[in-house]
């Protein structure tokens, strides 16, 4: 009797109870009208952390950086009406970027849906091309299940963000509480183990090809840790080259000696020639986004593709590929290896050699050279160095969106998966701020480091007050150029230098923005004073804010223009000769 | 890799499939999908096409499992073979989505569509849209001494013919339902 008793419970104790049985420890969120049972309940808790942001944009992105850098769902909470709409940004990042969040919202009671009433929006209809699915619940007898699902939804298959739409009547009122085991979540099952036969075609290829390459993306750290280890198998088994997209970075370790390094528009030459010329490209978990292919028709032309993906919408969407595998990247590579074992580990050792000795003259081009300077801080200079002292130590990386990403991207080596969290598909200036107080929150004695741009960084700049009160001791690295520098460079090369609203005017003095909210300040405009400054930053025990003052025109290259193939790509050499014609996209 | 027959080129077809993929060839295909009669569905797949840039030709949707909640949508849609393709994986990643059934495939589907047709008019014209609705077994479902509202269904091209007929004798107001289809055989 006492047991039935007690689930029975008001839709805000549901909540709260769901998630403890999710196994959620922190929840992102900002309180209002619409919440405040919710609000009520977890105040009376100790199990789920609270952390309290100052704008809700900010908590799905802390909620992505915590999803992103443990591989757990993140989880938020937000109001109605306003809260809810500015959730908004949030939700398409991680939906672009398939990053499993579970987000609550507060609606206006039942009987006052779709009378305009205060505070009110059409939550799941403005969310819903935003989210993986949403939901709004309408009984209480409804809410614990479909919580449960949601879970199950954003972290199965393809992960995403989805969203709970809770009608504040439904929050008061009671109902039957039932565990995450016995909600139905059978019609939702996507299917993780590729087919076999295609496997063994994949097999084959890699036994014969001369020119092979591994095109690897966030899919792979999305399938978990064990994914990224056998694939790091596989590639060193097979001795093949690998590159990885922006958002696959640390799957395979930058120290590895097959690494090529980054591809795509601001990626390495190597990576990129590699792509275009090779035979065999073995897609694992990318998605052939435009920003990967440069121009489609031109894209590999000599190559047989494969791609392995848990999305089928993915495959043949942008690039035809010859062998599509459906399936969890991991489920998949630990079939493909079974079987590449069992015939013999055969890989074609000679055009192998060849294709590696082609690589290596690709190389010497040392695409990621830059001419340093003694006066002026260089950006590629500042990672350099952040990199160097870095070094060996447990370290994560967020970024915000521009010139500073793509370096951080070319200049900083990941050795783990989940160590680098920046906002690939969405792009979203903003979005590195918050992150890495998520990821503090989630691993509070890591080292965590947001490399900024100035601008970008102002976008949320609200969260120091986060920062401070949660005592997350993020660093801020600000590339500070005082420009949109990525905006000034393609107004630079593509716009007949016509710099159209693309620098920061009117900046605050950081070391005393930094002060105010009980922040380190470091500024730091010397090279030889460089080192110490960073120094300075990783000693201190609390969050820095430090304003790295760098030469304001730097380009980042090497550079495909949009719309132009991978074997067209810009060297800062050529740069000064580059004739604009470009498409532009 | 010339075991697997597989043609060296990004262009070339995939080991499994013979289809021109990159056929410029735009086709009608009517795709059935089954999903879960929940609040929202119908938006998530209209705003699926729309989102994307998709043609919708005809859509029609009901509860066709009143026990298990299950509507069916048919939608007629139009684009190339790497199109239809997109458009049949995009609506299998709908999360209510069961079921995504291409009727056009080898053979064309049984395909039909009721619609109401008012047609006012008297004398001649009137004798003469009576007669050709029974040539179209259409039947007459309402009348006044102006007007008839006529019913008829069969294939959608059938309906557009008899719309044809009718317009020179008065038709004033056309209800179509969209088209309901099937495979045939088993
Ligand atoms: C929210 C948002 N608005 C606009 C853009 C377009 N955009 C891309 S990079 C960039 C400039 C970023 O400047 P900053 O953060 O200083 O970085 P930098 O390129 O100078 O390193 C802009 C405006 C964007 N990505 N996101
Ligand atoms: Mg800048």
């Amino acid at each position: 009797m006492e047991r039935v008793m007690a689930r029975q419970m008001t839709g805000a104790k549901m909540v709260v109870q769901a998630l403890k049985d999710q196994g959620v420890d922190t929840i992102f969120g900002y309180p209002g009208g619409a919440v405040l049972p919710i609000y009520d309940e977890i105040f009376q808790q100790n199990d789920v952390r609270h952390i309290l942001v100052r704008h809700e944009q900010a908590a799905v992105h802390m909620a992505e950086g915590y999803a992103r850098s443990t591989g757990k769902p993140g989880c938020v909470l937000v109001t109605s009406g306003p809260g809810a709409t500015n959730a908004v940004t949030g939700l398409t990042d991680a939906l672009m970027d398939s990053i499993p969040l579970v987000v609550f919202s507060g609606q206006v009671p039942t009987f006052m849906i779709g009378t305009d009433g205060f505070q009110e929006a059409d939550t799941v209809g403005i969310t819903r091309p935003c989210t993986k699915h949403n939901w709004l619940v309408k009984e209480t007898e409804k809410l614990a299940e479909t919580i449960h699902q949601a879970f199950h939804v954003a972290t199965s298959g393809r992960p995403g963000p989805v969203l709970i739409d809770i009608p504040k009547d439904v929050q008061f009122a009671t109902g039957t509480y039932s565990a995450p085991k016995a909600a139905r979540v059978d019609h939702y099952q996507p299917k993780v183990k590729g087919d076999l036969d295609a496997i063994t075609k994949l097999v084959e290829l890699i036994e014969t090809a001369e020119r092979p390459i591994f095109y690897t993306g966030g899919g792979v750290i999305n399938s978990g840790t064990a994914a990224s280890q056998l694939m790091c198998e596989l590639v060193d088994a097979t001795g093949f080259p690998i590159t990885s997209t922006l958002m696959g970075l640390g799957a395979y370790p930058a120290s590895g000696k097959n690494w090529l390094g980054m591809l795509g528009m601001h990626g390495l030459y190597e990576a990129n020639l590699a792509m275009h010329g090779c035979d065999l490209m073995i897609n694992l978990g990318a998605r052939f986004d435009d920003r990967i292919t440069g121009r489609v028709a031109d894209f590999s032309p000599k190559s047989t593709k494969v791609h392995v993906d848990i999305d089928a919408s993915s495959i043949n969407k942008i690039v035809h590929v010859d062998l599509p595998i459906v399936g969890d990247v991991g489920h998949v590579l630990e079939d493909a290896l079974k079987i590449w074992k069992s015939r013999g580990r055969k890989v074609n050792k000679e055009g192998l050699a060849k294709w590696w000795a082609k690589i290596e003259g690709w190389k010497k081009v040392n695409c990621l050279a830059y001419t340093n300077s003694e006066k002026t801080i260089k950006p590629q200079y500042a990672l350099q160095r952040l990199e160097a002292l870095t070094k060996g130590r447990d370290r994560y990386i967020t970024t915000e969106v521009g010139q500073h990403q793509m370096w951080a991207a070319q200049f900083l080596g990941f050795d783990a998966p989940n160590r680098w969290m920046t906002s690939g598909g969405l792009g979203t200036m903003g979005y590195g701020f918050p992150a890495s107080i998520g990821v503090q929150i989630a691993h509070p004695d890591a080292l965590v480091i947001n490399v900024a741009g100035e601008a970008s960084w102002l976008m949320n700049m609200q969260e120091m007050g986060t920062a401070t009160q949660f005592r997350t001791p993020v660093k801020q690295f600000i590339l500070n150029n005082e420009r949109l520098g990525m905006v000034r460079q393609w107004q630079q090369l593509l716009h007949g230098e016509r710099y159209s609203h693309s620098w920061s005017e009117s900046l605050p003095d950081f070391v005393k923005l930094a002060e105010s909210f009980g922040w380190k300040g470091i500024r730091c405009d010397d090279p030889a004073k460089l080192d110490d400054a960073i120094m300075e930053m990783l000693n201190y025990d609390g969050p820095v804010l430090f304003d790295c003052l760098v030469e304001k025109h730097e380009n980042c290259f090497p550079m495909i223009p949009s719309g132009k193939p991978h074997n067209e790509m810009l060297l800062a050499a050529d740069a000064e000769a580059f004739k604009s014609g470009a498409t532009l996209v | 890799m010339a075991a697997l027959n597989i043609k060296k080129g990004s262009t070339s077809h995939s080991a499994y499939d013979l289809r021109d993929f990159h056929s410029e060839v735009e086709r009608s295909h009517t795709l059935a999908v089954l999903v879960d009669n929940e609040a929202g569905v119908l938006a998530r797949v209209i705003g699926l096409f729309s989102g994307r840039g998709y043609n919708i030709d005809s859509l029609t949707v009901a509860e066709v499992d009143h026990k298990g909640h299950r509507s069916r949508i048919t939608i007629v849609t139009r684009g190339t073979v790497a199109v239809i393709d997109q458009i049949k994986a995009q609506l299998g990643r709908i999360v209510p989505v069961h079921q995504v059934i291409d009727l056009t495939t080898e053979s064309t589907p049984v395909e039909r569509e009721l619609a109401l047709f008012k047609v006012a008019g008297t004398g001649d014209k009137r004798v003469e849209a009576l007669r050709l609705a029974d040539i179209f077994r259409a039947n007459v479902v309402d009348s006044t001494l102006e007007s008839f509202v006529f019913e008829i269904t069969g294939t959608p091209e059938k309906i557009d013919a008899f719309a044809e007929l009718m317009r020179p004798l008065g038709l004033s107001d056309v209800a179509r339902t969209g088209v309901a289809a099937l495979p045939r055989g088993i």
